[in-house]
């Protein structure tokens, strides 16, 4: 099991380095490798290698990786596969965050962090606090309530996204209505640069709390009764999935499912020791969502498809699957 | 008298406006093997998971080597007691090693290995409980006997002297039953652990224990031997019942007969 488990793991990190690798080249227009080593003069194609195609794979691969290690957090905490950032309405929040901001036109910000980025961090802190006081208040069906606090809390903070379109003037609207649809349409390294202290300090939490992950996923009595603190360790984790929300979801979009998909996948591939199933998660998840990209820009030329519609073409019926998985094997033993 | 390794002083604990345990006062002496018995709803339970610090009680209310639990924090709580909750692991997709090896939390730290002291506690805590054959095993897939057998093992790798243990025998067949009596036993006469046991079983609670303690309706009724519980002066004002009594021709102790119509 061991050895088969180390096979998959390298595995993983190989294909993941060979989509990091191939990805900047495919596009609208394929580029080759001799226009980049060896650009010819009045060439474009070294120009939108590194300009456009490397930043975007970059920022494409931070992101995945972020939220399949939140989505993979979410699942061990809750002790549910459903538990995502897009499922519990953390993205929405975070979306809700980052169009205030944007709409009530306050420019600040505190140091290197944007006031996007800051204003879609507390929203995503604020939306999971509510669907996790909620799973509490309620014992007993957590499946059926998280998810229904999941839906109430994504349908309070997108009607408040379109009671801002409503009021925001047209080209406003339309700008947010792109970006609510995910999306990696940016040039040069900032976007890469600001999200990544987010992501390295959220994931530097959770790589640091796998061994609490393994325990909480027998449950928070059991947790408790093997010496976890519970509830700082919570704590520490809803601070640093929100923390990588809310900046990728200020940059790039609510871009839904990957939280969903990557580590259940890993889970059926390295199991459920989150010691192996971190790291595999991370760079899963980061792959897959390069991937996407990749399709969503070369599908269809000259046009592109925004990105979270691929995640959401593919990740609706992958949820469906799940849901029914579950259900057959009689709601309990689909857990996890 | 040794000095208790855990002393509960007029512990009251409530949920939601009704009292569960009603100024509830026990001291667990070092080495004992302590039952707790009573009626459902007693508190016995909730007694054990106030030790176990996943209930909030009042400070100062439970003393562990005489320091207030809320002073130790919950790792250092585990170092000293360990929990097996009563029918648990339904839904633990970990091996019977890798759960067992859960138990040594509160000896891990994060991004290090698992040190050889941890492999040699897990694999100790298998052989006592003669579950070895079961180490890869996914714990969700044994059945109810080994799954209680498997939460021990992680309560015993967790290396804490003081075992707390919720109903360790109910819903299990003779043999399985026995086989659990048999391992707490030798960890409590052989390797000097403390056990604190909830139980239904009356006769399990006179024959393996050296004290019994009867809640009912959240207070303490009853302190005493299992020679002393086996009358129906007592155990008439636990169950509202009268029991029959006989001697084991074994273990030489008194125990009740079951219920037979005539």
């Amino acid at each position: 099991m061991n050895q088969k488990r180390n096979i998959v793991i390298v595995s993983i990190f190989g294909l993941t380095a060979a989509v990091l690798l191939l990805a900047p080249f495919v596009g609208i227009e394929t580029i080759t490798l001799q226009e980049v080593v060896r650009p010819a003069a009045g060439g474009t194609g070294a120009d939108i290698f590194w300009r456009i195609r490397v930043p975007r794979v970059l920022t494409a691969f931070c992101a995945g990786a972020a939220l399949a290690l939140s989505g993979m957090a979410f699942q061990a905490m809750f002790r549910n596969p459903l538990a995502t950032p897009f499922t519990l309405g953390v993205s929405s929040g975070a979306a809700f965050g980052a169009s205030l901001y944007v709409v009530t036109g306050i420019v600040f910000s505190i140091g290197p962090v944007s006031g996007q980025s800051l204003s879609a961090f507390v929203w995503a802190a604020m939306a999971i606090l509510i669907v996790y006081g909620l799973t509490r208040v309620r014992r007993g069906s957590s499946t059926a309530t998280m998810l229904i606090a999941g839906v109430a809390v994504n349908f309070f903070f997108s009607s408040f996204i379109l009671f801002i379109q409503y009021i925001s003037d047209f080209t406003r609207s339309f700008r947010v209505i792109r970006w609510l649809m995910g999306g990696f349409e940016i040039v040069g390294y900032e976007p890469v640069t600001t999200i990544l202290p987010f992501v390295i300090t959220g994931s530097f939490v959770i790589f640091a709390l796998t061994n609490e992950l393994n325990v909480l996923t027998l449950g928070e009595d059991i947790a408790l009764s093997r010496g976890v603190p519970v509830r700082r360790v919570k704590t520490a984790l809803f601070f640093a999935t929100s923390l990588m929300v809310g900046s990728i979801v200020s940059v790039c979009g609510p871009i839904g499912f990957v939280g969903m998909m990557a580590p259940h996948i890993c889970r059926l591939l390295v199991g459920y020791d989150h010691r192996y199933l971190a790291p595999a998660t991370c760079v899963f998840g980061g792959a897959f969502l390069v991937l996407c990209d990749a399709l969503a820009r070369s599908l269809i030329p000259p046009a592109e498809i925004p990105v979270g519609v691929i995640t959401a073409l593919l990740g609706g019926p992958f949820f469906l699957w799940l849901l029914l998985r579950r259900s057959r094997e009689g709601g309990q033993m689909g857990d996890l | 008298m040794k000095r208790p390794a855990i002393e509960i002083r007029n512990l009251t604990f409530s949920i939601e406006d009704s009292t569960i345990l009603d100024s509830v006062s026990i001291d667990i002496y070092p080495g004992e093997y302590l039952s707790i018995i009573g009626p459902n709803g007693a508190g016995k339970t909730t007694l054990l998971r106030c030790l176990m610090r996943i209930h909030r009680v009042p400070a100062g209310a439970i003393h562990v080597g005489g320091v207030p639990a809320e002073r130790l924090g919950q790792r250092a709580l585990a170092k000293r007691i360990s929990y097996v909750p009563q029918s648990e692991g339904r839904r633990c997709p970990f091996t019977v090693e890798e759960f067992v090896l859960l138990g040594r939390y509160p000896f891990r730290s994060p991004f290090s290995p698992i040190r050889r002291e941890d492999r040699n506690a897990v694999s100790e805590a298998l052989r006592l409980t003669r579950i070895d054959h079961l180490a890869q095993r996914r714990v969700d897939t044994l059945s109810g006997g080994e799954r209680q057998t498997a939460f021990i093992a992680a309560a015993i790798a967790q290396g804490a002297d003081i075992l707390l243990l919720d109903e360790p025998t109910t819903f299990l067949d003779p043999k399985h039953e026995a086989e659990i009596r048999a391992i707490l036993k030798a960890l409590n006469r052989t390797m000097g652990r403390t056990i604190v046991a909830v139980t239904h079983d009356i006769n399990a609670a006179a024959l393996e224990s050296d004290r019994v303690v009867i809640l009912k309706d959240g207070r303490v009724i009853f302190t005493g031997t299992p020679g002393e519980v086996m009358d129906n002066a007592v155990l008439s004002r636990a169950y509202g019942k009268q029991f029959v009594f006989i001697e084991h021709p074994v273990a030489g102790r008194r125990i009740v007969l079951p219920e037979a119509s005539e």
